[in-house]
């Protein structure tokens, strides 16, 4: 069983959520990451999504895009992304990591290198944007034989065919895009997310966690309801952006335990 | 319009040239081009679709354009003959409208009352907007601010036909963003936004699409050089920026034995220097804006900023029917750099009494070089993709002119 999947195991047990804070590797400086983590942790982070640096994010909105420049402009690479993972590693065994980034970049590394370079990093999943099912099958594979959970999205416009789709290439846990549009938009649709979740958990037999447009800690707790897992981006970027470099760990260890306290409010398994 | 026959058969069902082309995309823009496919192919196979678009491309776009012999510069190199493919004649100045009318219309038999578009030089936008007008819909065109600030007049044409000019202030500001952000603007709504985009590239089946709008180029070729010179021509010359003058001219002459096919792409200040667009040329394939095909990118996949002098070959990807092209070895790409353009586009003003676009005189160039090389019985056709009434400050400004 994968770390991720255990993770999720243990939580369920107990009827809680994960929660599973994204930052940018490199963001707002390369050597600020590892205790960026660290800080993640502390405020009660399940799993940690790390953001692989890309210079054309078409998918994410402002606020993930200026992270991923400032990223870029400090050198950070794809190469000094698994760095980082080794080093955080140094620290902390337990915590599942998850790179999120585009296809460019690990097919400029090359497929099979990236995947034995994670796998040594001990990352444990890898969740490629622009790799749809259809277009990464082979790759898929070889991050599962490699130990590493390759992670897709579903949208609210997904039809039921995708849920197979993904569900025979995915493992892990599946990333629900809670709105249409990109990182960091503004309204999540509750009663959309609350109908939707419980189909896509019975056909994909997957934990399912949700993204985009969660901000606060209510936003948290109302999708805590029916997720097994709330993912926080660019709240937390917001966040990172706005601290004094003396207080950003501490901060970000803050906000995130807001978070955490609404998000163990919810009681019992999911419906 | 024609479409493509056997026995050259590309993009396959799910949109793949060999290993290129494809669907790159995230998730949630799955289900905006699987709705995009589905009334794409029926418009491809209904009558009355093909026959609005021949009557628009005749009566507003101005087709056929013609063909035109070069003969006082084909003699002035003492080689081959130099054909032109008039484009420049164009409404609008490109060949850039075919497309824009083309997919306006899929626009409006989807429903869709709003088009967005991306623009470099500001040529496709001009042509969204300028078909946005002509249907009554609403136009958005997404330009980085670095080409809003050099391209100041065509952003006022935009502003005249009613378009919203959006200045993209993300990444290198230039095209590329530009193209990322319209991405954006096209996943966030979808429910009343099409998006036109302006070349060859994009994830399936924008490549098939812009392809099939674009052949009319390549199709009246096939009828006229007969009719002019009793043959089809020894070689077939295009500029590549995205690919779609090129493909449009190149496509009918795939399955036409002994035609050369040439795409030429922007060396910029040299290849030698590093500042240039040639994609084919020094790239790498990689994944870019929905598909696979070559980029210019660094070591780390990152994709790096390009140079030349016109911006409308100023991509660092290229589209992806052209990368299947060059691996199978049925066209040729060669680059030209920004001092030869600018040679070829004062000869053509000079000798001809024609203006052509920046990024047509770098097809005019390689013909320039390549004519000399073969005997005068030898025959090749250029694509003089557009007139060049937009570039003037750009040349002014090389020779030391201000307005
Ligand atoms: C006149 C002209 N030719 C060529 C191009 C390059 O595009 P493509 O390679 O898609 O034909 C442009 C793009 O703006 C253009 O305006």
């Amino acid at each position: 069983m994968s770390k991720i999947q255990s993770t999720f195991q243990r939580l369920q047990a107990t009827g809680r959520r994960a929660l599973i804070p994204f930052i940018t590797a490199g963001d707002p400086a390369p050597e600020l990451t590892v205790p960026l983590m660290n800080a993640l942790v502390e405020g009660g982070a399940d799993i940690i999504e790390l953001g692989v640096p890309f210079s054309d994010p078409m998918a994410d909105g402002p606020t993930i895009q200026r992270a991923s420049e400032r990223a870029l402009a400090n050198g950070m690479t794809l190469r000094r992304v698994l760095d980082t993972v080794r080093e955080f590693r140094t620290g902390n065994a337990e915590t599942p990591v998850v790179l999120m980034g585009y296809a460019n970049p690990i097919e400029a590394m090359g497929v099979e290198r990236f995947v034995s370079a994670a796998r040594e990093a001990q990352v444990d999943g890898v969740l490629i944007v622009d790799y749809p099912p259809e277009e990464c099958e082979s790759f898929a594979q070889a991050a599962k034989d490699a130990g590493l959970d390759p992670i897709f999205l579903l949208a609210p416009t997904s039809t039921e065919q995708r849920f197979r789709d993904v569900a025979r290439v995915g493992s892990g846990y599946i990333y629900y895009v809670s709105l249409k549009g990109v990182t960091g938009a503004a309204t999540l649709d509750f009663d959309e997310v609350a109908t939707r979740i419980p189909q896509i958990r019975a056909q994909v037999g997957m934990p399912v966690g949700v993204g985009f447009g969660i901000r606060d800690a209510e936003s948290a707790r109302r999708i805590g309801e029916v997720a097994d897992a709330v993912v926080i981006g660019s709240r937390i970027i917001e966040e990172i952006e706005r601290s004094p470099r003396d207080r950003l760990t501490a901060n970000v260890t803050a906000f995130l335990r807001e978070v955490r306290t609404a998000l163990d409010q919810v009681e019992g398994a999911v419906r | 319009m024609q479409m493509a026959d056997a026995p050259y058969r590309f993009p396959d069902p799910s949109g793949h040239f060999g290993p290129y082309g494809g669907v790159f995309v995230a998730e949630t823009l799955i289900p905006a081009l699987d709705e995009l496919r589905a009334a794409y192919e029926a418009c491809r196979d209904d009558p009355a679709f093909i026959a609005e678009f021949d009557y628009e491309l005749k009566h507003y776009v101005g087709r056929p354009s013609p063909i035109y012999h070069a003969r006082r510069w084909s003699d002035l190199l003492g080689g081959a003959q130099i054909y032109l493919k008039r484009e420049d004649l164009n409404h609008t100045g490109a060949h850039k409208v075919n497309n824009c009318i083309g997919q306006a219309m899929v626009a409006r038999r989807m429903g869709k009352p709003r088009v967005i578009a991306e623009t470099g030089a500001g040529q496709h936008g001009v042509a969204t907007a300028t078909v946005a007008a002509r249907y009554g819909m609403e136009c958005v065109v997404y330009m980085g601010s670095e080409d809003v600030r050099r391209q100041a007049a065509n952003v006022y044409r935009m502003k005249l036909l009613g378009a919203t000019v959006v200045p993209v202030e993300s990444g290198s500001k230039t095209l590329k963003d530009a193209l990322n952000e319209a991405m954006r603007d096209w996943v966030t709504n979808v429910h009343n936004t099409f998006y036109i985009i302006g070349t060859v590239a994009g994830p399936h089946p924008y490549p098939l699409m812009v392809r099939d709008f674009q052949t009319v180029i390549g199709q009246e070729c096939l009828l006229q050089m007969p009719e002019m010179t009793g043959r089809q021509p020894d070689c077939v010359i295009a500029c590549v920026g995205g690919g779609s003058n090129a493909m449009g001219i190149f496509h009918p002459y795939i399955d036409v034995p002994d035609v050369r096919l040439i795409g030429v792409e922007a060396a910029g200040e040299g290849m030698e220097s590093g500042r240039h667009a040639a994609s084919l040329t020094a790239g790498k394939p990689g994944v870019l804006h929905g598909n696979r095909t070559y980029l210019l990118q660094d070591d780390d996949g990152q994709i790096i900023e390009t140079h030349s002098i016109s911006a409308g070959l100023d991509y660092p990807g290229v589209g992806p029917e052209h990368a299947w092209l060059k691996d199978s070895g049925r066209a040729e790409y060669v680059t030209v750099t920004d001092q030869e353009a600018l040679k070829a586009f004062h000869d053509l003003c000079r000798l001809e009494g024609i203006i052509p676009a920046l990024e047509s005189s770098h097809a005019l160039a390689y013909a320039a070089r390549l004519a000399p090389t073969l005997p005068k019985d030898k025959i090749l056709l250029v694509n003089l993709s557009g007139r060049g009434d937009k570039d003037m400050h750009t040349v002014a400004e090389k020779s030391g002119i201000q307005f």
